[in-house]
């Protein structure tokens, strides 16, 4: 299956390939990195995308030249970067922490990097402000970095690290700290510096929903691995592993019958035992069952027909819409996902015999 | 009626006057011990001298102050500077300027290596550290005798590695007691450093390095500005007490190396001049506040992080 990118034949910025990092020795050694390779395209917005602990963190400092890979190489624009110091690597970083100088102006801060770039005084001036502009930050340029709050904070770790015009950008969940709502402005804002710029901007975050909105590109983790790269379209509607699909959104499993592969779609014998057609996920191995995975939206509630059927156990009312709990005759449960609208109600009360519809093209064949 | 704002402001003041009265007893014990003893330094600084030692009281004098920097011919009564009590001063701020050099210059890198070290075996270390605290002063001046004495344990090895032929005289030199004042003070330049080290958040230093700074600018543009309130603690927990320093120049330096506690000693006991160990002591008292001023000023104005 090709896959539908934004920029097909893109240069690639950064390389890795075959990454294992291994904190301590012996048996109590930790695999923190497990034969991971990830090719990040020019001007790409990348993330890497997993819950707490998966690497993501580790992975990034292995790009930034902190820590150093027990086995694989890390390219920067084709070129070998193992032996160059953090400070030689035209990377900048945006700390989970920020990691502001305390004893330096917001305008210190950011000039701090050109300072040992050794640029002209001239220059600095002139790209400070351009920075300070960009991230709405010029008032405050000579206040102290205890003196403002943490989304100005935010900005001003972002104007530092963006300064020197690096190569590529790495983020270490830079919004994990504010609020709901100062979250998404700023995801909006991160997009837009990003389209501006030009530079690539590896983006770390364990929230799914902000990798959906803001990603080129993600590359979901888990203990260590990389499990799926794609599109936020291709790691949503097609996840390859049941973590992928547990993990984005939410999403029905079910145990199905492989009937047969027919270029390249399956058909498959759902527990009623009607056969549906499904895609396939990636590196799909043959096997004679199958974990067929539904989005709730996706499924349609009907009163007669349909491919699967069972009982309403639980309506729960969201605003925008209602989720359909349905008890499957074959004991597991199954969710609807339906846009409310205000003249009628969902048509459904708890107790109905209700059948669903899947709709075509909805269903994926898991590859685990 | 009193508004909420006058309650609040009455309320304030009485909480202060409580504050004042607890106080007292604390007050009371600083005055006694430390600010009493002083002004009767103050007072027999202006006093005659008697004739076997102490000072004759209601008889004042100049005297005392007059010869902490000028002495008078006993003959022709001619006035000249007292070479031999500028020349005391002179070697006292000098060691204790290099002492304070030397132990930030050794302590340094002796705090940040602590500092780096994982939680659990920085405390070890810094234990190991206090050791030296669990002898007197004495012994340890005692020991360093041993360490670096004509058949010491510094010239016996050097000999017997074949670099020197002759034993190396320390002992009863300026040098001995720089060596003591390095040694028995470099845990008070160590500690203080340590505890703003470990307070350094590392990740700056990280977020340094990102930033294209190498070491040495890291060095000095990051750790250092950060540490200052260590480095400022440590020199004048170095520098007041070698300014003072009576131990380590009467076991190491002999009868000729004084230092200016020694000279003081002198005027109470074998000068038999109250008047002016008295004044000696508190111009020692004054050179120590003006060196702190000085230094202090540079080092808060230098830190305002446009260096
Ligand atoms: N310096 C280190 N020493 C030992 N273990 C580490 C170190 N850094 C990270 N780890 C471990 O590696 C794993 C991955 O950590 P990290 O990359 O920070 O995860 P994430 O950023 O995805 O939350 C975790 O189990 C963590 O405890
Ligand atoms: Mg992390």
């Amino acid at each position: 299956m090709p896959e539908p990118s934004p920029v097909p034949d893109a240069r690639i910025a950064v390389d890795c390939h075959g990454i294992v990092k291994q904190f301590g020795e012996g048996p109590r050694a930790l695999r923190a990195l497990d034969n991971v390779s990830v090719a990040i395209r020019e001007n790409e917005f990348f993330t890497l995308l997993g819950p707490s602990g998966c690497g993501k963190t580790t992975l990034l400092r292995m790009i930034a030249g902190f820590e150093y890979p027990t086995e694989g190489t890390i390219r920067l624009h084709g070129e070998d970067i193992a032996g160059l110091p953090p400070f030689k690597r035209p990377i900048n970083t945006v700390f989970q922490s920020y990691a502001l100088f305390p004893h330096l102006t917001v305008w210190e801060n950011v000039a701090f990097g050109l300072q040992m770039l050794g640029w002209a005084k001239g220059k600095i001036e002139a790209r400070v402000a351009e920075m300070l502009k960009l991230v709405h930050m010029e008032e405050l340029a000579q206040r102290r970095t205890d003196q403002i709050s943490g989304g100005q904070a935010q900005r001003v770790a972002l104007a530092r690290a963006l300064a020197p015009a690096p190569k590529v950008l790495l983020l270490d969940e830079p919004l994990s700290a504010l609020d709901y709502k100062l979250r998404k402005e700023m995801q909006i804002e991160l997009k837009r510096m990003q389209s501006e710029t030009g530079i690539t901007f590896i983006f770390v975050t364990h929230d799914q929903e902000e990798a959906l909105t803001m990603s080129d590109r993600i590359a979901v983790m888990s203990k260590g691995r990389v499990l799926q790269v794609g599109t936020p379209w291709d790691i949503y509607d097609k996840p390859a592993e049941r973590f992928v699909a547990d993990f984005i959104g939410e999403t029905n499993f079910l145990s199905a019958a492989m009937v047969g592969i027919e270029e390249g779609v399956a058909r498959v014998r759902l527990p009623s035992g009607i056969e549906i057609s499904a895609s396939l996920a990636e590196g799909y191995r043959p096997a004679g069952e199958a974990t067929v995975v539904v989005r709730p939206e996706h499924a349609r509630m009907v009163t007669t027909g349909g491919q699967l059927s069972g009982v309403v156990e639980n309506i729960v009312y969201f605003g925008t819409d209602t989720h359909i709990h349905v008890k499957l005759d074959q004991g597991s449960t199954f969710m609807v996902r339906q846009q409310n609208s205000r003249s009628k109600s969902c048509g459904a009360s708890v107790g109905d015999r209700v059948g669903i519809d899947i709709a075509p093209d909805a269903a994926q064949v898991l590859r685990d | 009626m009193a508004s909420a704002a006058e309650i609040a402001r009455r309320d304030e003041q009485s909480k202060t006057r409580t504050r004042w009265l607890l106080s007292l007893p604390a007050l009371f014990i600083v005055f006694i011990a430390a600010i009493g003893p002083l002004f009767v330094m103050l007072a027999y600084s202006f006093m005659a001298k008697g004739d076997y030692g102490d000072v004759k009281p209601g008889e004042f004098s100049l005297d005392g102050w007059f010869s902490v920097l000028f002495q008078r011919d006993i003959f022709d009564d001619t006035v000249t500077l007292a070479d031999a009590h500028l020349s005391i001063l002179w070697r006292s701020v000098r060691l204790s300027v290099i002492t304070t050099l030397a132990t930030l210059a050794l302590g340094f890198p002796t705090a940040y290596f602590i500092a780096t070290r994982p939680r659990s075996t920085r405390e070890v270390w810094v234990f190991l550290i206090t050791i030296p605290f669990w002898t007197n002063l004495l012994i340890r001046t005692f020991a360093m005798q041993q360490v670096i004495r004509n058949e010491g344990v510094l010239n016996t090895l050097l000999m017997w590695l074949g670099i020197i032929n002759e034993p190396i005289p320390i002992m009863y030199t300026d040098w001995a007691i720089l060596f003591g004042m390095v040694y028995v003070y470099l845990p008070l330049m160590v500690l203080p450093l340590y505890a703003s080290m470990e307070k350094l958040d590392f990740r700056l230093v990280e977020a340094g390095y990102d930033l294209y700074a190498g070491r040495l600018a890291v060095l000095r543009r990051i750790i250092l500005p950060l540490v200052k309130p260590g480095i400022v603690a440590g020199s004048i927990l170095v520098f007041v007490p070698s300014l003072g320093a009576y131990v380590i120049p009467r076991v190491l330096g002999g009868g000729k190396n004084l230092m200016l506690a020694n000279l003081i000693e002198l005027q109470f006991g074998a000068g038999r001049n109250w008047p002016l160990g008295a004044a000696l002591s508190i111009s020692l008292m004054l050179l120590v506040m003006v060196a702190m001023l000085v230094y202090v000023r540079n080092a808060t104005r230098s830190g305002g992080g446009h260096g």
